[in-house]
């Protein structure tokens, strides 16, 4: 299928006006997934979301029904639902217009996804910035109890759900899902050791699924039109790697940065970056070329301009050193940008970002920033390009010094930006100019 | 148990171990800074960060791909933990440059330096130079953190032990972290400083020279410091302690690790209770009241012929006048003469003051003397109302009782008496002639009912470290030590005896009691704890337990008949 032919499944209702209201989403046919869900059992929702192949769309796309049967089988007391829409990646936005246009789709997957995880309670931690998505869930959530569509006995099914909207309190880190749970129980958010996995002990000490918002979205559209309409996007999976679990579905791809269209488009997953940026974004703005462009937020690290015809599906930006795809936030930086300035503006966030309970991150990301910092300030030493490398490479769950793996996401861009565009860096240190740029230096 | 694999050594560990654990029984050191083994698991230092892998059955050994926190991973059988790689010791390395990036490396005004894990495992695991080409963050002391800790914050690598501790032992949660990254710190809510009665402990914690005493603070380097292994004599829970000192100066006192007695900690009050053996009021000289007058010139003719130095030891005259004095008071009214035995004495000295006295003649009785108790059993963790704890869920225990060995005296008057009486209720009979009472607490301990007890006795003895007004109007003053001056044996509130030693020698003329009561004895040899030990296990049944002699670091159970007294 190709891009232009696709026809959006989650933003088919953006634009449509009070798209956000309870009675336009019914009028589309809004709900009926759910009513489909509470005649089946428990077990049979999460065999046709497993069968989907649906592949979380936070980040890292782990398989979702295979998550929701880590779960204890018999367990006694509450199982919670954990929504993350802690959206902090920079470049990402796709959970903000899901909300903000469809709330009622992101809803109903979530009360489909309780009901198969059999939990009795959700929780939907939202970022404190996107206030708008808090009035509209607000409302839409209120909506849902006034309709019997939250509450005691859904829909006369005998099943029952609360749904507590959360707000956050913008930091970066409870995007991590024990770090948001930590959060949510009213802590400091610094993930915690694993095991145990929160599908055994999550929040509030009981067992936890934690899923995106646009995962969520997509569970409706899977009940509705079953997993092999949904198989039939995307790439299907790789025969000779055993652990590749394919990229299936309709996919939002954010796109920002020098592009003369940027925003929001949904396409099928696997689309080449080259692809995304001329026919969906009106190409590089001003006449330019790219030179690098970042497959999914700023942790998957840089990808070069030869390297644009990779798929952007959850396996393309690995084969190019990339971090994976990540929330699919494409980021595109012309060539009048120096990569100097990129690489300190994404250390800056994650030294500003860091929750600082392991050292290999609290201290490396500040240190790399600093050394960014002298070198825009034409100070800098040609051995810092390798101490740079040095370290991103001592920092992350990869090589297993940190706790959680937004570290790997700080590490990614370094690493990325100086084996990619190691003249460039070397370059700029001999020529020992200051970078005319005006971002804060100082700032983190 | 479980075989572990440590750097090709193998070991049984316990199935409960962690790698620091089970490498340690290996005589392996995997460094660390969070961890600690009475805290929960955080596994945010990693600095003990190993490679772990697996022996099969068939023998091959299968190393995982990443590191692992040695203090997060539990061992199981076939366990390998290889601590000695390439790998490991570059990322200990690389965590420690990252560890001194923002610390001040002060180390030459710094009260940790010689006792700092910062110093220790930079040498051992680190390397000589730092790459950091920028300024070092500059963050402000906090010397308001709590009445006796000071916060010198640049100094901290965010172990978060000290946090954990406030919240997991004592419960009292005043300390914690603001702020984020590199900018991290350890800080207290406003005018909400950490006080409570175990916050000293957060300074044993800090594993670098962040948290400080401020009663130690500058005080002393601590490589000058010498420690004896003692007991905290400040309650009946009878916490074993290191006494800190140089040249008779007792410096600061330290938990000392016992999981049979208290743990890991010790309350502020001992820690810092210790100030009264250094106090200027101690008796010091050994005095007999005007009915016998002490003659040192003549004593010093007899012992040292025609020289002029006076080497009079005025104890030998004291004891001996004091010997027949005893005798005479004996011969006069034996039922009359009452030895009180302190709950502050060591078992060694109940011991030899009671078989003294019983062998001169068994009619002479024994008595308790007062047992101080103060409030209610203090329990921690504190609940988030200031609420004691469950009690399966106590941590930690400071005792009503204020005093180190009820139990064991109790066990002597037991053997020597028969039975437990109090000096109450032996002065309450009114038939009481003659006193030889012995102290050694070093609060107000003899009060005025205790003195108008005692009454107006035909001979009066005091053994005590403090003027008082028994001691005031005593015929024989006999000055003796406190608890960081003697050797001996404290049975504490749960029958566990534990071994004391002297740290410094006491102030003036003053003796340990022990040797008084030895020479007063006119036994043979010298005071020597582990015989005395043996002895009594062969003559008091309930004691038997010490016939080991040695008690080891963490002492011994002894039968004694537990009369728990719960304060609560």
């Amino acid at each position: 299928m190709s891009g232009s032919e696709f026809k959006p499944v989650l933003l088919g209702r953006r634009g449509k006006p009070n798209s956000h209201k309870l009675d336009t989403y019914k009028a589309d046919g809004g709900y009926q997934a759910l009513a489909k869900a509470l005649a089946m059992k428990d077990t049979e929702v999460i065999d046709v979301v497993k069968a989907s192949g649906l592949r979380g769309r936070g980040g890292a796309g782990f398989p979702t029904g295979l998550k929701w049967t880590f779960l204890p089988k018999d367990v006694q007391g509450p199982i919670y639902l954990c929504i993350n829409g802690d959206e902090s990646e920079p470049g990402t936005f796709n959970n903000r217009v899901l909300i903000e246009e469809d709330p009622h789709q992101v809803l109903e997957g979530i009360v489909i996804s309780s009901f198969a995880t059999r939990a009795t309670t959700a929780y939907f931690y939202l970022r404190y910035e996107y206030g708008r998505c808090y009035r509209v869930l607000k409302d839409a959530i209120d909506e849902m109890y006034a309709n019997n569509l939250l509450g005691k006995n859904i829909l006369g099914s005998g099943y029952s759900l609360d749904i507590h909207l959360h707000r956050g309190a913008c930091a970066y880190i409870c995007g991590e899902e024990t770090g948001l749970i930590e959060s949510l129980e009213g802590k400091r958010a610094w993930p915690r050791i694993k095991p145990p996995f929160p599908a055994i002990e999550g929040a509030f000490r009981r067992p936890t699924v934690v899923n995106n918002v646009e995962t969520m979205a997509c569970i409706p559209h899977i009940l509705n039109h079953g997993p092999e309409w949904f198989m039939s996007m995307g790439i299907p999976k790789d025969p000779n790697n055993p652990r590749d679990a394919g990229s299936y579905g309709p996919k939002l791809y954010c796109i920002s940065g020098h592009v003369e269209k940027p925003g929001l488009v949904e396409l099928p997953m696997g689309i080449t970056a080259r692809e995304l940026i001329d026919k969906h974004a009106g190409g590089v703005w001003k006449g330019r070329k790219a030179k690098a462009v970042v497959p999914g937020g700023i942790s998957m690290g840089f990808m070069s301009e030869k390297e644009l015809d990779t798929p952007l599906d959850f396996a393309g930006p690995g084969r190019v050193g990339c971090l994976g795809l990540g929330t699919a936030a494409v980021i595109v930086i012309d060539d009048h940008t120096s990569m100097v300035d990129v690489l300190y503006n994404a250390c800056r966030f994650f030294a500003h970002e860091s929750c600082g309970q392991c050292t290999p991150c609290r201290e490396g990301t500040a240190w790399s920033t600093k050394i960014l910092e002298r070198i825009r300030d034409g100070r800098g030493k040609l051995s810092d390009i390798d101490l740079l490398l040095e370290i991103s490479s001592s920092i992350g769950t990869i090589p297993g010094t940190t706790i959680c793996g937004l570290a790997d996401g700080a590490a990614w861009p370094m690493k990325t930006a100086i084996n990619k565009f190691r003249g460039e860096f070397e370059e700029y240190i001999k020529s020992g100019r200051r970078s005319e740029s005006k971002a804060l230096a100082g700032a983190h | 148990m479980a075989k572990v694999i440590v750097n090709d050594i193998e070991v049984e560990a316990d199935a409960k171990d962690n790698c620091i654990l089970a490498a340690r029984k290996a005589g392996v050191e995997i460094p660390h800074y969070c961890w600690h083994e009475s805290l929960s698991v955080v596994a945010s230092c990693r600095m003990c960060l190993v490679e772990v892998g697996e022996k099969k059955p068939d023998g091959t050994v299968v190393m995982g791909p990443k590191l692992v926190p040695g203090c997060q991973t539990p061992v199981k059988e076939g366990t390998v933990i290889r601590t000695d790689s390439a790998k490991v010791k570059t990322t200990q390395q690389m965590t420690l440059e990252l560890l001194l990036l923002n610390h001040p490396l002060d180390c030459s005004i710094c009260d940790q330096a010689g006792e700092c894990y910062l110093q220790d495992y930079t040498y051992k695991y680190g390397k000589a130079q730092s790459r950091l080409d920028e300024p070092k963050l500059q963050r402000v002391d906090k010397y308001h953190i709590g009445e006796q800790i000071a916060l010198f914050t640049d100094r901290c690598v965010m172990c978060t032990r000290c946090v954990r501790f406030t919240r997991e032992i004592s419960g009292t949660a005043e300390l914690q972290v603001v702020n984020r990254g590199s900018h991290e710190e350890i800080d207290v809510f406003p005018s909400e400083p950490c006080n409570n009665k175990l916050a000293g402990n957060v300074v044993d914690l800090c594993p670098v020279g962040a948290l400080c005493s401020k009663d130690f603070l500058y005080k002393k380097r601590v490589w000058w410091l010498k420690n004896a292994g003692s007991v905290c004599t400040g309650c009946s829970t009878g916490c074993s302690i290191h006494v800190d000192q140089n040249e008779d100066k007792v410096y600061r006192l330290r938990p000392r690790e016992n999981p049979l007695a208290q743990g890991h900690f010790m309350c502020d009050e001992g820690r810092f209770g210790f100030k009264y053996i250094h106090d200027e009021r101690r008796l010091k000289t050994p005095k007999v009241n005007s009915s016998a007058v002490i003659d040192t010139n003549a004593q010093k003719s007899k012992t040292n012929g025609t020289s002029d130095l006076n080497f009079a030891d005025p104890w030998l005259e004291v004891l001996s006048v004091t010997r027949t004095k005893i005798k005479e008071a004996i011969k006069t009214d034996a039922r009359g003469f009452v030895g009180v035995l302190s709950p502050f004495m060591t078992l060694e000295e109940a011991y030899l003051l009671a078989s003294y006295l019983k062998g001169l003649d068994k009619r002479v009785r024994l008595a308790l003397g007062p047992v101080p108790v103060v409030g209610k059993d203090d329990k921690y963790p504190k609940g988030p109302k200031g609420e004691s704890p469950a009690q399966e869920k106590v941590k930690f225990t400071i005792r009503a009782e204020k005093c180190p060995n009820r139990l064991g005296v109790e066990a002597i008057l037991k053997h020597f008496e028969g039975e437990v009486v109090t000096l109450e209720q032996v002065a309450s009979k009114g038939d009481s002639t003659a006193w030889y009472f012995v102290g050694g607490s070093s609060q107000g301990w003899v009060t005025e009912a205790t003195d108008r007890a005692v009454g107006k006795p035909s001979l009066l003895i005091v053994q005590d470290i403090f003027p008082s007004p028994l001691s005031e109007r005593a015929d024989v003053l006999l000055p003796s030590a406190t608890f960081a001056e003697r050797d001996g044996t404290y049975v504490n509130h749960s029958g566990l005896a534990q071994a004391a030693h002297g740290a410094v020698r006491c102030p003036g003329d003053a003796r340990a009691d022990g040797r008084i009561l030895m020479e007063l004895a006119e036994r043979k040899g010298l005071f020597n704890a582990v015989a005395l030990r043996k002895e009594i296990a062969l003559n008091v049944p309930s004691l038997s337990a010490l016939a080991v002699g040695d008690l080891g670091d963490h002492g011994v159970g002894v039968a004694v008949a537990k009369k728990e007294v719960v304060h609560s």
